[in-house]
């Protein structure tokens, strides 16, 4: 198996037909079935809604500067948090790392030509812009002030806004993740290819597999609770709403029984790619691959017995919340080991600082602080008081915007050659991600103090002893705002600027690798046969990569060359 | 701007030092864990750096003990703090028997506060120091919650059904009350305070409010006659009300109840859901007649029938 590299640099795009080649009409991207071309759809819908969502983000913070929040009115204010969370949420991170790099990659790292669906493939982009459509014309007819989390009666009989729209909206864009889920497990199972056994499975296909069995088996549950919300508003039958005859509390269940697995949507397919990167920049195998792959399992598991710590004051019983507590503490054992896992695989590598590394690096910073904060939410009686308070809007942003976004722009960085046969400007890339970095903690640090004193979450007008918080808050809001635009630009000038990408820039394992950049339409021309582990980068006994050498050990060999 | 800047909210409560100690040793946990972890990352980060000339022999892609010990050492970490947590929860949420009581109606967007002796204020809540207070509450539409910062203390309030939550103020002074579940408009207007006053000035203070003695509950039972049924002189057998309060009585199908505010209330809206052993279900419903705070009221003077009225 050591002898060719199957693919070699000299060989310059032109030449060879690429799946970007493929047609260039607008015909031909809308109606592709091609994982990578839908992938490509998605990345440019879900960098729209991003920017839309941070956009929204950026005019509230600045409200927030003064406790009399001169800049909107309060109907105004609350409309822009909910377009914030729901976007956010529904329309960027849900999406963000499985619908365009699992997309793009799942199928390349187990060596198959694309998904088992490719038709549901491209009918699950289609919902997704659907359900976008829908929330993107209830924001223009006049917006929503509910809170992305919908809370009944309020949703369903009290607010004047357009929530029927928005939960068609999400209930719409459910149903393509469920079909991408689908599509994921069912390409797992029958299209590895020769010799890629489970236990051979890059453990970015093992997180793209949990992820998958939570949206198939929890988006089901949204749905339904958000067709109930809307029954209720539509026909007046009482569900949620006390003065209809129906229990408030029974909506915060079915929701959080979706939307805390969810909040696992967002994080396992930031795991996974946490633990490509990390052994590719330390040239170095993964430490305790089982223990990632079987914790990624039980996380998908465990996620759905823990909706009630988010009810702890709800009026729930006492004893609920105390078994809800001790079940968020044993969830929170696997993504803790996880951490300590990557920390351990830079152990004795060969660790280089390219920029998906920074990001790599920065999320282990991060999602420490976000994960340990949890704990905090955990503990019943300080939960009493830090719930719905700045303390937990801290929390979750360093979980979904330290943890999931930072991996999703390291995966981004990372794959970006394989996607688009293109180098991004290294020096630029890096300092956004440092500027990234500090803006992040400059606007989310502050908010836990400001949680512990006391500060409840979704507030328009504050008392002024809070001000000194918030305006460090807005201050590091304008910082990421920059940070996140940088890539925006040298991104899109990378596409015909940057340098052209060899097959494999980063001398990693993974199939994915082992085919030019940017692949053909099928992927591989031959079919590859796996005769190696992931992550088998050369033992510790050499020396020094020799300078230059681009593969550490190709693992793979391709039929008949 | 920042005159009354403070980092950490004041211990106001009983029960504030205790949530406190438990967040002070979370702190000191997270901030061991956050030093362990940063340190190794940066540590190994820059001596195996690429090209650097440090010796990489002999590392392991698993080793089992130190797997398991990550695993185990963290989870028992974690039990240790689900125990206490919980521990002072349950103190947190549990009224102590001799509290003061006092009812809460929230609404959009205000709170509206009634003491047992029928005082009723808006958006300010007087209490004792030194006394704890068990807080009673019902919505009139939304959700809220009941967040007194200082206190520790937080709760929903939810429409259809009474929730309780109290504290135990510790010195006389001026709280922070906010609304902290998301509620419409003006969310974030819903703001009152807990005003804390010595135990003589609070006395003086009830005296001073607007005392209506015999509350306005019995003048409720007297408007809707609720009395044709249930006094000693009626001639349909109904439950005499006198002494029921706290007590728990059979049901007609077999079952048993406490009889509680919630009780109370169901019986008036929703007469035919508990009946009692012994009676015909011939109660007819007062839904839509009445509103939260008469509900309150009744409840108040039917309480009143079964104890006196504690004050301090
Ligand atoms: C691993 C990835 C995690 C993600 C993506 C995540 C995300 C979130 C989000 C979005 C919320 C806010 C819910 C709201 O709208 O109120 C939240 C709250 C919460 N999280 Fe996490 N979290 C994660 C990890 C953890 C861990 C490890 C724990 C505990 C060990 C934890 C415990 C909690 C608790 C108890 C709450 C409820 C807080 C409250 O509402 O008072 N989370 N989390
Ligand atoms: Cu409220």
């Amino acid at each position: 198996m050591t002898t060719t590299s199957p693919t070699t640099p000299e060989l310059s795009p032109p030449s060879r037909q690429t799946y970007l080649d493929a047609g260039y009409t607008v015909r031909s991207w809308l109606l592709t079935k091609d994982h990578k071309r839908i992938a490509i759809l998605y990345l440019i819908s879900i960098t729209l809604f991003f920017f839309v969502g941070g956009a929204a983000a950026v005019l509230f913070r600045l409200d927030l500067m003064t406790p009399e929040g001169d800049l909107v009115r309060s109907e105004t204010y609350n409309k822009l948090f909910t377009v914030h969370g729901i976007v956010m949420i529904f329309f960027f991170l849900i999406p963000s790392i499985p619908a365009v790099m699992g997309n793009f990659i799942l199928p390349m790292m187990i060596g198959a030509p694309d998904l088992a669906f490719p038709k549901l493939n491209l009918l699950s982009w289609y919902l997704f812009m659907t359900g976008g459509i829908f929330a993107v014309a209830a924001i223009v007819l006049g917006g929503v002030d509910t809170g992305w989390t919908f809370y009944t009666p309020y949703s369903s009989t009290y607010s004047n806004t357009n929530v029927m729209l928005t939960a068609v909206g999400a209930f719409i864009a459910g149903f393509s993740s469920i079909l991408t889920g689908l599509n994921f497990i069912v390409t797992t199972h029958t299209m590895r290819c020769p010799g890629m056994y489970w236990s051979r499975l890059p453990l970015f296909v093992w997180s793209m597999y949990a992820t998958a069995i939570v949206m198939v088996l929890g988006t089901p549950v949204l749905a339904m609770a958000l067709l109930l919300v809307a029954v209720e508003r539509g026909f007046r039958i009482g569900i949620f709403d006390p003065a209809l005859g129906g229990d408030p509390i029974l909506f915060q269940h079915l929701f959080w029984f979706y939307s805390h697995p969810a909040v696992y949507i967002m994080v396992l397919p930031a795991f996974g790619v946490m633990s490509e990167l990390v052994p590719a920049f330390s040239r170095k195998r993964i430490f305790g691959y089982n223990f990632i792959a079987y914790s990624s399992l039980a996380i998908a598991v465990l996620g759905f017995l823990v909706w009630g710590h988010h009810m702890f004051v709800s009026g729930q019983s006492v004893y609920a919340g105390a078994v809800f507590s001790m079940l968020s503490f044993m969830i929170a054992v696997p993504s803790a080991i996880k951490v300590f896992n990557w920390t351990a695989t830079l152990y004795k590598g060969h660790i280089s600082y390219d920029t998906p590394m920074l990001f790599a690096l920065g999320f282990i910073g991060l999602f420490t602080v976000g994960g340990l904060t949890g704990l905090f939410l955990a503990t019943l009686a300080v939960n009493v008081h830090v719930h719905d308070t700045y303390f937990v809007v801290a929390h979750f942003h360093y979980i979904m915007v330290g943890g999931a976004v930072m991996a999703y722009m390291g995966g981004l960085h990372y794959w970006w050659p394989k996607m688009t046969g293109r180098m991004y400007a290294e020096g630029w890339a890096r300092l956004s991600a440092l500027i990234i970095f500090l803006g992040f903690n400059l606007t989310f640090f502050p908010q836990f103090i400001l949680g512990y004193q006391g500060m409840p979450r979704r507030y328009h007008f504050y008392v002024p002893e809070f001000q000194v918080l918030n305006v460090m808050s807005s201050a590091g809001a304008s910082i990421l705002g920059i940070g996140y635009l940088i890539p925006l630009v040298y991104l899109l000038w990378s596409l015909r600027y940057g340098p052209v990408a060899s097959a494999n820039p980063w001398g990693a394992t993974g199939l994915e690798w082992q085919t030019p950049s940017p692949p053909p339409t099928e992927n591989f021309l031959e079919t590859p046969v796996v005769t190696a582990d992931p992550y088998d980068y050369p033992s510790e006994t050499y020396a020094e990569p020799e300078p230059g050498a681009s593969s550490p050990g190709p693992r793979a060999d391709l039929a008949g060359v | 701007m920042d005159q009354d800047f403070r980092l950490w909210p004041r211990q106001a409560s009983e029960l504030a030092p205790r949530v406190d100690a438990i967040y002070i040793a979370l702190l000191l946990m997270a901030l061991v864990m956050t030093v362990l972890i940063f340190f190794f990352v940066i540590y190994f980060s820059i001596k195996y750096r690429r090209g650097s000339k440090a010796d990489r022999r002999l590392s392991q892609g698993s080793y089992l003990p130190l797997e398991l010990t990550w695993s185990i050492v963290p989870l028992i970490v974690g039990m240790v703090f689900f125990v206490w947590g919980a521990k002072t929860y349950f103190d947190q949420v549990i009224a102590p028997a001799r509290a003061i009581d006092v009812y809460v109606v929230a609404r959009q967007w205000m709170w509206k506060l009634q003491h047992s002796d029928g005082t009723r204020e808006i958006n300010a809540l007087h209490v004792p120091a030194g006394y704890p207070v068990k807080l009673t509450m019902i919505s009139e539409d939304v959700i809220h919650s009941f967040f007194v910062p200082d206190f520790r203390t937080k709760q929903d309030v939810l429409p259809g059904r009474y929730t309780t939550a109290w504290f135990e103020a510790k010195e006389p002074g001026e709280y922070h009350l906010f609304c902290a579940e998301y509620c419409g408009t003006d969310h974030s207007l819903m703001r009152g305070k807990v005003v804390v006053l010595e135990p003589a000035d609070y006395q003086a203070w009830l005296q001073g409010g607007t005392p209506e003695p015999k509350s306005r509950g019995e003048a409720l039972f007297r408007r809707y006659r609720c009395y044709t049924c249930h006094s000693g002189e009626s001639k349909v057998r109904a439950p005499l009300l006198e002494g029921v309060f706290g007590r728990t009585v059979a049901l007609a199908d077999g079952g048993s109840a406490k009889v509680d505010e919630g009780y109370v209330r169901e019986s008036i809206l929703r007469p035919k859901a508990k009946v009692v052993a012994g009676y015909e279900p011939i109660m007819p419903s007062f839904e839509g007649q009445l509103s939260e705070e008469d509900i309150v009221d009744l409840i108040q003077y039917i309480q009143s029938l079964s104890a006196p009225a504690q004050t301090p």
